[in-house]
């Protein structure tokens, strides 16, 4: 009803205006052309001045009411440190293309006002002006080469990515329709591989349960950083673009499936202590619907910045920046997603070991990527003497051969598919002791100590022609015997890489 | 001094000249090509009603357009308002609640925004604009007959009408038109399972735009021929009005980016239809693991704006074109720095095509790479800030007479100025950081191009009407109008700009499922109302515009504006062929505005003896 009324005032507004516009077609007719047009003349050459003032004015006002998203004020402050310099970069653009725009509005008006239409007066005859459009020429060339070289130099800076010696941490954040997964690395503070083909209900980021990386990893339902450290955010995307937008931290990087992108940042001012800094504010004393303070209830938020489907406008996430220790608190009640959903399904590619479980996930991963990068080690090094690796998590008791812990199984399904994804190298898997017990007596159980560990190869589907399997007896020990560790480090096995197919290759491209 | 043989009234110049004595009455000559209503309005050869066609076609597109554009900007002024009221149009689109509150659907929302931009770019911005403009003013102010091939000409605009057909039928299907933004980013544009649009919406919009590509080329092919070949003698490139330049450039723009759309189009064709894998790699959707390996989305916005910011152009030198010369007429004095302002057209039209990628700083690009297209971008401004200067000191010392073509031509500049200084923002990579598709986005090229553009129309058309209709439009609407909007205008925009430095991101069908874009609801009702009072007064607009046409106050002199370009000297209403009899020569540039003490000295004057030719 309302509209219908709304469009009923509408057409007659419009039918007054085209009578009011015959009427003074009319009444200029009557009065004289030449009159009414110097009157139409001055009226508007009056208004364009009245223009270009309330214009201005409503610019200022406007930036004054609007004054708390002014980048780099008060409560629109940078909440990470690469913002600040980003904000002064917006800021003295500002600055000189104000200046401009208040030059040219006026000018442009003004002249406009100055030299409307008299009879009588000749236009001045002015082609052109060398000097003066030279000049005009190159003072913006000046000011845009400053622009330039400041902008180049702060983005050149933001967008590099981390130098692998430094310190930061990495996490992953995976855009779909319609909403942000996140995955923290764990305990090794690696992030494991992924596979697009293995996303499912289960598997929400399509991790490869094979890469003991990925065992560790956990899947928060907000960000949360320490305060203070460098973070590198990968970026992936399941479906469509979205992109990893955080407009606190100046921080936005498109999301692209099959091309993992990253925006390295580091925060600068936990929640508490930004909140406390909006807590100034008058306008931030509102209260929210709840009843809440809105400094009280204001969160960092992480939103989507690519068009990405109906649901683009409700992508959030919360974030929170604290202090380290609450960090390392928050992280320590983290489980992985592994141990959450996927230990002892069908999934779980080492279901086979019935009781993993008793092997704390962020554990299982620790010792397989000690032996993953043990053996890399030992398979890209040139000197013979690097090209051992010690089975550390086969432990003996003295005097004894056997393991049956599943923490030694697991350890060496490892080996075993390390071996399997190398076919060709051939090892030595040698037996070592310590020096308790007579010499022969050693010897033989070095031997024991190694065949048993062949032994659990073969049942992993080894052939016998990729071991050469000896005993070192106590000859060869790697720690002092006079300690009750040093004769625990030296009751050990271990193999020698001798002989493998150059070029080396890198284990992971040698996969599939 | 004394005894010059030359005539000295313009009149006699052009009996002399012309070899025709009519005394500027209409002529009825049988025109042996067209006869017939049909052969001469609907499949018409002749380039002045080809303008036509392609102004009035682009007013509908704009209404539509604009519609559009309010549906949406109530969704996101009055999110909580009931919709109810226009199921009747709108059907399925909204869906009412138990309570009986209607509301509008999301996927509709982003169909309109969608069909918004789209609309207002190429149908009206660059069909309607440079599809007028570029038709009437070429063959008149380079005195030829009509266009180098005038069937050619009729083609363009029937391509462009079938276009706009099959974009028309795409808001019909049941699934909805096409809803991935007007930059159409595949994946989500490539794939059905990725938004309903994306179906037969999409196949129809892609359609379409070739459609609307082949019209572009064939007109494009035209005016570049037409400028070359059939100048006038005496119209040499440099005696040219800026009108012609800017024409002339923009079509070259055209015929050089647009086929890289087409390509881009084929490409995402065979995605959609043949299982490549051009733009998509590793996706998992609607349950299941897409085979396409290898492909990357980042080449389609490499070939998209590779086009994309060729187009911006394509739409604003024509308007800038236009306001030059309605500023030279209607300040009575030369463009300032003529040759500067060509330069200008010219480093503009060739940097266009370096600097495509600044629209992709954040889409995943090495950033090294966005090191040189911040350059060229930052250079850019150069160009244009020249024009800008070059404008203003036009008015300087003039006699300005504040028509409604004048005043949308000053609206312009000002538009301009406002809408290019946020480029600079822009440009620089390290503050697009934040900036990027939020509102400050949004801001930036409605202001410069999207409502500047439209200013260069309006001044276009109210300073041309006459040629076109032989009446003038009202003027005291057209003052109305131009106020209206010129305030309007702003008031929807500028407050984005708060927006996008709040961090606001662009199309968002709501903000309060964030708290941090929430803050804002008066300012989008701001911005709604004054969107809706805006639309109001354009309405007032194509009232003036179809009243005049048959009611408008009668032109009497040939050459109301006391003009300098040849169009003025065709009879008023010009038939097919514009000169009953010899084409005008032409003896010198088109800005002797109040040069050696006259108050104007047309193009076929003849130069005086002892008189010098200026630039
Ligand atoms: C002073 C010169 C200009 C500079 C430096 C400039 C710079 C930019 C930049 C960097 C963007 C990308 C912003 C982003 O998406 O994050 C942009 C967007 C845009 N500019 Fe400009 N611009 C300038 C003038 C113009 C002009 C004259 C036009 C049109 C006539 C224009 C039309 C557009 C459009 C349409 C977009 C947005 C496209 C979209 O994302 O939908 N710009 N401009
Ligand atoms: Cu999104
Ligand atoms: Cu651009």
């Amino acid at each position: 009803m309302t509209a219908l009324i709304i469009i009923l005032c509408l057409i007659l507004l419009s039918i007054i205006a085209v009578q009011y516009g015959r009427f003074r077609e009319l009444s200029a007719k009557i009065r004289g052309e030449e009159a009414a047009m110097k009157e139409s003349n001055n009226r508007n050459a009056a208004f364009g001045v009245v223009f270009v003032i309330g214009f201005l004015i409503f610019c200022v006002v406007s930036a004054l009411y609007y004054r708390n998203w002014m980048l780099g004020y008060g409560p629109h402050e940078s909440a990470s440190e690469h913002g600040i310099e980003l904000d002064a970069l917006f800021d003295i653009t500002l600055f000189f293309t104000g200046i401009v725009f208040v030059l040219t509005q006026i000018f442009l008006f003004w002249f406009a006002y100055k030299y409307r239409e008299e009879k009588g007066r000749k236009a001045l005859f002015m082609p052109h002006d060398n000097t003066l459009e030279l000049v005009w020429t190159v003072i913006p060339a000046v000011v845009m080469c400053f622009l330039v070289v400041r902008g180049l130099y702060a983005w050149n800076e933001v967008m590099a990515d981390v130098d692998p010696d430094e310190e930061y941490m990495e996490i992953e954040a995976l855009g779909q329709q319609w909403n942000w997964l996140i995955r923290y690395p764990g305990a090794d503070n690696l992030l494991g591989e992924t596979n697009y083909r293995l996303f499912s209900s289960t598997n929400p980021l399509a991790q490869d349960w094979n890469d003991t990386k990925n065992l560790d990893d956990f899947h928060p339902n907000e960000i949360v950083l320490p305060k203070g450290k460098k973070v590198r955010v990968r970026i992936r995307a399941k479906d469509v673009l979205h992109n990893f937008d955080l407009p606190h931290f100046r921080v936005k990087m498109d999301a692209i499936p099959g091309l993992p992108t990253y925006f390295v940042f580091t925060p600068r001012l936990t929640t508490e202590e930004y909140r406390e800094n909006l807590k100034q504010y008058p306008e931030y004393q509102a209260l929210n619907e709840d009843g809440v303070p809105l400094w009280e209830s204001f969160n960092y938020e992480l939103a989507c910045a690519e068009l990405c489907g109906r649901g683009h406008f409700s992508m959030k996430r919360i974030v929170r920046i604290v202090e380290q220790e609450e960090y390392d608190r928050w992280l320590a009640t983290q489980t992985s997603w592994y141990e959450q959903s996927v230990m002892g399904t069908a999934d779980d590619p080492f279901g086979d070991l019935a009781n993993l479980s008793e092997i704390p996930a962020y554990r299982a991963a620790m010792i397989a990527n000690e032996f993953n990068t043990d053996a890399d080690r030992a398979l890209a090094a040139t000197d013979e003497a690097d090209k051992t690796v010690i089975l550390k998590h086969v432990y003996y008791a003295t005097g004894k051969y056997d393991f049956s812990g599943i923490t030694e199984k697991y350890y060496l399904t490892h080996v075993a598919s390390f071996l399997k994804k190398n076919p060709d190298v051939v090892i030595e898997l040698s037996g070592h002791t310590d020096n308790v017990g007579s010499a022969e007596g050693n010897q033989v159980l070095s031997e024991n100590r190694a065949n048993k560990i062949a032994d659990y190869l073969r049942g992993q589907g080894i052939g016998n022609e990729r071991m050469v399997v000896v005993g070192y007896g106590q000859d060869r020990p790697i720690a002092d015997n006079a300690s009750p560790e040093g004769r625990a480090q030296n009751r050990r096995t271990e193999f020698k890489i001798i002989s493998q197919s150059a070029p080396i290759t890198n284990t992971e491209t040698t996969v599939q | 001094m004394a005894n010059v043989a030359v005539p000295t009234h313009e009149d006699d110049i052009l009996i002399q000249e012309l070899g025709y004595d009519d005394h500027f009455h209409e002529h009825h000559d049988e025109d042996k090509y067209q006869s017939g209503f049909i052969g001469k309005y609907i499949f018409s050869m002749d380039h002045k009603i080809i303008a036509k066609q392609f102004l009035i076609t682009g007013m509908f597109w704009a209404i539509i357009g604009a519609l559009m554009s309010l549906v949406f900007r109530l969704q996101l002024g009055f999110p909580e308002e009931d919709m109810a009221w226009l199921k009747p149009i709108l059907g399925q689109w909204i869906t009412v609640n138990a309570d009986g509150i209607g509301a509008l659907d999301p996927q509709f929302y982003y169909a309109l925004v969608t069909m918004h931009g789209t609309i207002l770019v190429f149908f009206v911005l660059t069909a309607g604009l440079s599809g007028t403009f570029s038709n009437l003013l070429i063959p008149l102010q380079l005195g030829a007959r009509d266009m180098a091939s005038p069937m050619l000409n009729m083609f363009s605009y029937w391509f462009f009408f079938l276009s706009g057909m099959i974009m028309f039928f795409s808001l019909f299907l049941s699934t909805g038109p096409f809803s991935g933004g007007w930059t159409a980013y595949p994946p989500l544009s490539a794939l059905p399972q990725a938004s309903t649009g994306s179906g037969a919406g999409m196949t129809l919009w892609t359609l379409s735009l070739v459609f609307f590509v082949v019209s572009v080329l064939l007109g494009g092919i035209n005016y570049i021929t037409t400028v070359l070949n059939l100048r006038t003698k005496g119209m040499s490139l440099w005696r040219m009005p800026l009108t012609i330049w800017a024409f002339f450039v923009t079509a070259i723009l055209g015929l050089l980016s647009f086929p890289v759309l087409v390509s881009a189009f084929l490409l995402m064709m065979c995605d959609r239809g043949l299982g490549t894998s051009f733009y998509l790699s590793e996706i998992f959707i609607g349950g299941e693991a897409l085979d396409h390996v290898g492909g990357s989305p980042v080449l389609y916005q490499h070939l998209f704006w590779f086009l994309g910011h060729p187009e911006v152009y394509i739409i604003i030198l024509p308007a800038m074109g236009l306001v030059s010369e309605v500023l030279a007429v209607h300040a009575r004095k030369p463009i300032f720095g003529y040759k500067a302002m060509v330069y200008s057209i010219l480093a503009i039209g060739f940097l266009a095509f370096i600097v495509w990628a600044h629209h992709m700083f954040m889409s995943g690009v090495n950033p090294f790479i966005s090191n040189f297209f911040v350059v060229f971008t930052l250079i850019i401004a150069v160009p244009s800030a020249v024009k800008v200067f070059n404008w203003i000191t036009t008015l300087y010392g003039g006699n300005v007479r504040f028509t409604s073509a004048c005043l949308f031509g000053i609206g312009f500049v000002s538009l301009f100025i406002s809408g290019g200084l946020t480029g600079i923002f822009l440009g620089n990579s390290a503050i697009d950081i934040q900036m990027h598709d939020t509102y400050f986005v949004v801001a930036h090229f409605h202001i410069v191009m999207g409502i500047a553009a439209f200013f260069g129309m309006f001044a276009g058309i109210y300073n041309w009407f006459p040629k076109m209709y032989g009446r003038f439009m009202n003027e005291t609407l057209g003052k109305i109008h131009f106020w209206g909007t010129m305030i309007g205008a702003y008031a929807i925009f500028w407050p984005m700009h708060y927006l996008g430095m709040a961090g606001v991101p662009r199309r968002y069908y709501r903000f309060d499922s964030f708290d941090t874009f929430s803050h804002f609801s008066t300012m989008n009702q701001f911005i709604t109302v004054a969107a809706i009072i805006v639309f109001a007064i354009q309405v007032l607009f194509v009232i003036n515009f179809f009243y005049s046409i048959w009611y408008g106050k009668k032109m009497t002199t040939r050459n109301p504006w006391g003009a300098n370009t040849l169009e003025w000297t065709t009879p008023i209403n010009a038939g097919h062929g514009n000169w009953p009899g010899n084409i005008p020569s032409v003896h010198r540039w088109s800005y002797d505005y109040g040069k050696d003490g006259k108050e104007f000295i047309p193009q076929h004057y003849p130069m005086q003896e002892g008189e010098t030719e200026v630039h």
